[in-house]
């Protein structure tokens, strides 16, 4: 038997396959997100209960790997009773791992809020759940749009562990590529540049925007050097910086 | 349809869980220091070096960060050996963890880095002291002092995405779950056990981190 070349054709379809990595991505940050908001509105909920529940179910997520997750998920729906579907046990997966991650990155974001904001609202008469929806979470909407378009990066990423169950997304796709081209390079280095296409303006944006909200943030030590070494090449060794 | 837990198959063993827990912190560690000593020459020369030496390094993290571990394992697993080096399994895992740890911390580092105050390397310049010891003696040493809290999470994060390796046939914990899955049938009992471990795991090295943070840096609190 002979190799397949890596031309056109296994190109095409190895590019093309990135519709289920987008796909489970949307569902994942779609569900994650509607999920997320009520585990981070629990987990500053009054009930103490509440709290400490939804505190174990976001350790439960981050303290095990998402891999062990997903195989649970996909062999445990047989053991109690589904037919096991690897695309269905994979957006549950990502949708329950996507809320335990945004709840906890939210939770941190609520909290920045100033307290007074919740006493002020409370004095005003309102409850709980009305000043966090009404008061609170518009405040720290500000917050959350950094972190939250940094975690979709992960997000996107975290999808091609969704291949090892037998979902077709892009990382599968390489792999059978591979298999029947053995051209690892050009395979996986498309896949790897087909990633970085999705992710890489997501990281940057994130980062120009947690720049906008620090200002203050000042050039780097670098500069230090590079300043004193043109001064000096100016007025001569005896100058010192300050 | 009610479905019958059977542990005993799987508990009966446990020292092959064990071993596997036992690789996997291996694994991590082995990857976290090699990933380290990387990472510390890239932070400084990203900071510190010739423009186009930060640039290339500024470009490996990016290439790293915005692309899944999983590529890079698969990368590292099918090119080096068709580009003639021979490389097993677990080589491969170990050697695609610490390129992807290296570019993580990297990126830590240099916020340590960065946050040393002005005052003080411009103190050290005034003094005479040349670049190279501003930044062996001022710089380096508190900034890795003050990362180390997130590098100790990272480590806790490779404990956990080590556990894609078996993708690749190299062994840990994952890959001795999966072993013993096709042995006894009893699939979502074995995870069920293996995420208790990786759980037990984790948290465990988040409070030893904690704990050495503590007693470590008790004299620079």
């Amino acid at each position: 038997m002979t190799l397949r070349e890596f031309g056109w054709p296994e190109l095409q379809f190895l590019v093309f396959s990135v519709r289920w990595t987008v796909l489970l991505s949307l569902i994942a940050f779609a569900g994650g997100g509607a999920l997320g908001l009520v585990v981070a509105a629990c987990r500053v909920a009054p009930s103490r209960a509440l709290r400490r529940a939804m505190d174990a179910y976001i350790t439960l997520f981050q303290g095990t790997p998402l891999l062990v997750q997903l195989l649970l998920v996909y062999y445990g729906s047989s053991f109690i009773g589904f037919t096991p579907d690897a695309l269905v046990a994979a957006a549950l997966t990502f949708v329950l791992n996507t809320s335990a991650f945004f709840g906890e990155i939210w939770r941190g974001c609520i909290e920045a809020v100033p307290a007074t904001q919740w006493e002020a609202a409370r004095a005003l008469g309102l409850r709980y759940l009305p000043t966090l929806r009404l008061v609170v979470l518009p405040q720290a909407m500000r917050l959350m749009v950094v972190p939250t378009i940094g975690y979709m990066v992960q997000i996107v990423k975290s999808t091609s562990v969704a291949s090892l169950i037998g979902i077709r997304e892009i990382t599968r796709t390489a792999v059978m590529v591979n298999t029947v081209t053995f051209e690892p390079l050009q395979v996986f280095g498309t896949v790897c540049l087909v990633y970085f296409a999705i992710c890489y303006p997501l990281s940057v944006l994130s980062d120009r925007l947690s720049r906008r909200l620090d200002r203050t943030r000042a050039g780097g030590l670098g500069d230090v050097f590079r300043r004193t070494r043109a001064a000096r090449r100016q007025y001569g060794h005896g100058f010192t910086p300050g | 349809m009610s479905y019958v837990f059977q542990f005993g198959p799987i508990l009966d063993r446990w020292p092959l869980f064990l071993h596997g827990a036992l690789l996997t912190i291996e694994l991590a560690a082995i990857s976290t220091f090699v990933g380290l000593a990387i990472a510390v020459v890239l932070a400084v020369s990203r900071s510190f070096g010739p423009r186009p030496v930060a640039w290339l390094i500024g470009a490996y993290v990016e290439l790293i960060r915005n692309t899944p571990l999983l590529v890079q394992l698969y990368l590292v697993y099918f090119v080096l050996p068709k580009a003639g080096m021979r490389l097993d399994s677990n080589q491969a895992a170990a050697l695609a963890l610490s390129a992807n740890l290296a570019a993580y911390a990297t990126e830590i580092i240099r916020a340590g880095l960065e946050a040393t105050p002005r005052g003080l390397v411009e103190a050290g310049l005034s003094l005479g002291l040349r670049k190279g010891r501003i930044i062996r003696h001022i710089i380096l040493g508190p900034a890795l002092r003050s990362v180390y809290p997130a590098l100790g999470s990272q480590f806790v994060l490779q404990i956990l995405g080590s556990s894609l390796v078996s993708a690749i046939a190299a062994e840990e914990l994952t890959a001795v779950s999966n072993n013993i899955m096709m042995e006894t049938f009893r699939n979502f009992e074995v995870f069920i056990v293996t995420g208790a471990l990786y759980l037990a795991m984790v948290l465990a090295f988040r409070v030893f981190f904690a704990q050495t943070n503590r007693s470590l840096f008790r004299w620079a609190a």
